[in-house]
């Protein structure tokens, strides 16, 4: 196992260095520089080439490249220029936020999609069955950015049940109760379409389970069909759920920019978004390889998670 | 019977489970914000609280109530008046300021403010080999690169060495780009000054949690009339529905730049809606040089084809103004108001393509998705497109994101394009026509001249209202330049955008200022 692990790990290497060359390339060969972003309608052509002198860009890309890349691995993310700090300083701060946000949604999203799916699959074409079905497709169907917004309308709005926006109340708040309120629309507009996705995976992985020869064999030997259910089909069937888990991990990170910004969350997604914006390269390329090295290493931590379910994939 | 009961049970526990959560969400949540705390909505977070070293309207808006400068733009008025600067004297030709400090100022971290003071502030900007030069960069220093020296006379006096007449420079340090920042902190924080920022203003700096909110509170020992507040806090929220949102919602008190389509649900006793045209001009640079524009009549065309009225009150639902000239009226003292804008006149502009010999002209039109003071650009494209077409223009719109458009517009049209959106904010009426009306001022010679618009007459008028020092003098040639310019129709002259802001009926004393600047001291909420 131990090889194993150490095998996908090096194998990310590449993945990742091949992460800060495109997102490098992308950011330089874009249109508009950070000094035409910064200075606006003042950019004269005098203007810019001062600002990039001062910026550090006057330098040849390769090389520019090979010190960032250097730099990185020593720790040292650079500083943004449009937040005036350091990039790691603002990529932790910020993805923590994330990481409450997105955690939050998937844990939910795990617990509902499987959920859902099981019921579905237990009681197909049943009552059950035909209730999830319609929801689930609703949740799958709805935007989330979309289904966001009117969620503030009516519970920030209109019943004033819960703040509008932001993740602590500016006064008085930090507590997790405080917290709770803040993430409880966004984690659940967030988790939506994966709910919806998970919960049709895992209806048909179960319903692909439940027909083979061991479930038969277990109802023959009169074990309760809850234990069938929970023991027997929904182990097997998690060998098929798992991975499509990781892959909705990835999709609640990314829909996590469109979320952050309708509910004004302060995590990462909405900093590239800003950052892309204003050019702010280092912060730009800094977050991309932080967010891609994380989402690399879940999904080696998925596949070792598999791997422990099915003895049959190799190690 | 099975499946009821396992429906039941579903259903039970579903209900349950919201039930907590409701009942977890449902306490006191959307509390009211407490009072004598202003709460700000803001448009995006601050990048640096250094005034040096930003240059965005959003950023400003914090600035001017952490900081002062030597002057300030009087309240209602783009027209500078003294602030910690009590009175000043201007050498016969033009070139020296000497300025007389006002007495007991000292900066939010105990060090008094003096003549010193002034001089690091402007040496840190100006001299790239001052020992603090490196916690820049200063994009906008520039605004004062006519400054040779600043000179301490004693420690309430300053004077400033101009390297030529440079009538707009009181004007400049009225600018945010002008406000002064504590030496010693400078010295102490370095780099990170622009996040723990030091200044006299009426309001202290408290609190800055990345992309939540930024706290100022009174500055107990202000120089001045205290500030109306305890505190006021600026809120980033970049999405305008949620903006609009959190008003409705009581989240905020404040809102700035409400979407024109949003006004409508702030009518009402709860709300008020604040305006003020302010010193912006929306317009469409057109190719002098070459193409269809190059002739003065299929230009006028364009100025009588467009029809601005629609644009401003259908596009922009009233939250601006027809233009009439390169110079906003913002500029009061400098606007000329015998100038009417050019009428929506189709048949008019029929006629003169067809004196030009030009029925059926084909232009490129640049328009970006959105930017800096450029309102709703894309719908007003389409409609600009289709005023153009109803007259015989035959018009390609070509778009771009803003930094991508900016870099194809500033370094000018030629061989591209015939036309491109634009939009200025300025803090005097000489730096719009001057960067991007004058010969002189053509992109390869670093200016902002994109359709090259060339007038020897507009040239002559400008370089001498730029060094005249009396203020009667310069509005004679301003003036001047407006007529011509109308007459020359280098753009199509659109809007002036009308800044606006909506409160809720906590809020007392809020006024918003023609320089665009948010002056929060004589605010009070209850």
């Amino acid at each position: 196992m131990g090889g194993y692990i150490l095998k996908r790990l090096l194998s990310a290497v590449p993945v990742l260095l091949g992460i800060t060359v495109i997102v490098f390339l992308i950011m330089s060969l874009i249109p508009g520089d950070p000094a035409t972003a910064i200075l606006g309608a003042y950019a004269t052509p005098e203007n810019v080439e001062k600002l990039n002198r001062d910026l550090g860009l006057d330098e040849p890309m390769i090389e520019r490249y090979f010190i960032w890349l250097y730099n990185m691995l020593q720790g040292d993310f650079g500083r943004s220029y449009s937040l005036n700090r350091p990039v790691l300083d603002e990529i932790l701060e910020r993805f923590s936020a994330t990481l409450i946000l997105a955690g939050t949604s998937f844990i939910l999203c795990s617990i509902l999609g499987i959920l859902a799916g099981v019921v579905s699959a237990a009681r197909q074409y049943g009552m059950a069955d035909k209730l999830i079905t319609f929801v689930v497709l609703i949740g799958i169907s709805v935007p989330s950015f979309f289904l966001g917004m009117m969620m503030i309308l009516l519970f920030a709005v209109n019943l004033r049940w819960l703040p509008v926006s932001g993740m602590y109340a500016i006064y008085g708040g930090g507590d997790l109760p405080d917290l709770i309120r803040h993430l409880t629309m966004p984690a659940l507009a967030l988790s939506a379409v994966a709910t919806g996705v998970i919960a049709r995976m895992a209806r048909s992985a179960m319903l692909e389970v439940l027909r083979q020869d061991f479930v038969r064999t277990a109802r023959a030997k009169g074990v309760h069909e809850r234990r069938v259910i929970t023991r027997h089909a929904l182990r097997a069937a998690m060998v098929a759920i798992i991975p499509v888990l990781g892959i909705q991990a990835g999709f609640v990170l990314s829909g996590a920019v469109y979320i952050e910004i309708v509910f004004q969350w302060p995590g990462v997604g909405r900093m590239l978004v800003d950052a892309i914006l204003t050019r702010d390269l280092l912060l730009v390329q800094g977050g991309v390889v932080f967010v891609a090295a994380c989402y690399v290493l879940f999904n080696i931590a998925v596949d070792v998670a598999q791997s422990l379910l099915d003895p049959r994939i190799k190690t | 019977m099975q499946i009821l009961k396992w429906t039941r049970r579903g259903l039970m526990a579903g209900a349950a489970g919201a039930a907590l959560a409701v009942g977890a969400a449902m306490s006191p949540a959307a509390a009211q914000t407490p009072p004598g705390v202003l709460i700000v909505g803001q448009i995006a977070e601050p990048k640096s609280l250094d005034p040096a070293a930003v240059t965005a309207q959003n950023d400003f808006r914090i600035l001017v109530n952490l900081y002062e400068g030597l002057v300030r733009y009087a309240p209602g008025t783009l027209e500078p008046e003294p602030l910690l600067a009590t009175d000043w004297e201007i050498s016969e030709d033009g070139t020296e300021y000497t300025f007389n400090l006002r007495e007991g100022v000292t900066f939010h971290d105990g060090t008094p403010f003096n003549a010193e003071a002034v001089k690091f502030n402007f040496d840190r900007m100006l001299d790239e080999d001052h020992p603090y030069h490196e916690t820049g960069p200063f994009p906008l220093a520039f605004f004062f690169s006519a400054v040779e020296n600043v000179e301490v006379i004693d420690d309430l006096t300053v004077k400033f060495t101009l390297n030529e007449p440079f009538a707009p420079f009181l004007s400049n340090l009225a600018y945010p780009t002008g406000l002064l920042v504590s030496p010693d902190a400078v010295r102490a924080q370095g780099q990170d000054f622009g996040r723990n920022p030091v200044g006299t203003g009426p309001f202290r700096f408290a609190e800055w949690a990345s992309n939540e909110r930024v706290v100022l509170e009174r500055n107990v020992d202000y120089w001045g009339e205290p500030a109306g507040t305890e505190a006021v806090v600026f809120r980033p929220i970049t999405d305008a529905n949620t903006r609009v949102a959190e008003l409705l919602a009581g989240g905020i008190d404040v809102m700035v730049e409400v979407p024109p389509t949003s006004l409508s649900q702030f009518e009402g006793e709860q709300f008020e809606i604040h305006e003020q045209a302010g010193p912006h001009v929306w317009f469409l640079i057109l190719n002098a040089k070459e193409g269809p524009f190059a002739d003065k009549l299929v230009r006028q065309a364009a100025n009588y084809a467009v029809d601005k009225e629609a644009i401003v009150n259908d596009v922009l639902e009233g939250t601006a103004e027809v233009a009439a000239g390169p110079i906003p009226p913002a500029f009061a003292w400098a606007y000329n108001e015998e100038l009417d804008p050019y009428p929506h006149d189709p048949e008019r502009a029929r006629d003169l393509l067809a004196e030009a010999g030009v029925e059926n002209p084909e232009v490129t039109f640049y328009v970006t998705e959105g930017g800096s003071g450029m309102l709703d650009p894309v719908p007003m494209a389409t409609a600009i497109q289709a005023d153009l077409a109803e007259v015989g223009f035959d018009v390609n719109i070509e778009t771009y994101e803003w930094n991508t458009f900016l870099g194809e517009v500033n370094p000018g049209l030629e061989g591209k394009a015939d036309m491109a959106e634009m939009a200025w904010m300025t803090n005097d009426p000489d730096t719009l026509p001057y960067l991007t009306l004058r010969t002189a001022a053509f992109p390869e010679d670093g200016g902002f001249n994109s359709g090259y618009y060339s007038n020897p007459e507009v040239d002559d008028l400008l370089e001498q209202a730029r060094t005249a020092t009396d203020q009667d003098e310069r509005a004679r040639l301003y003036k001047e330049v407006q007529a011509i310019v109308k007459e020359d129709a280098p753009w199509v002259f659109v809007a002036n955008w009308k800044q606006n802001a909506v409160t809720n009926d906590r809020v007392e004393g809020f006024e918003l200022e023609p320089s665009f600047l948010l002056q929060l001291q004589d605010v009070t909420k209850d």
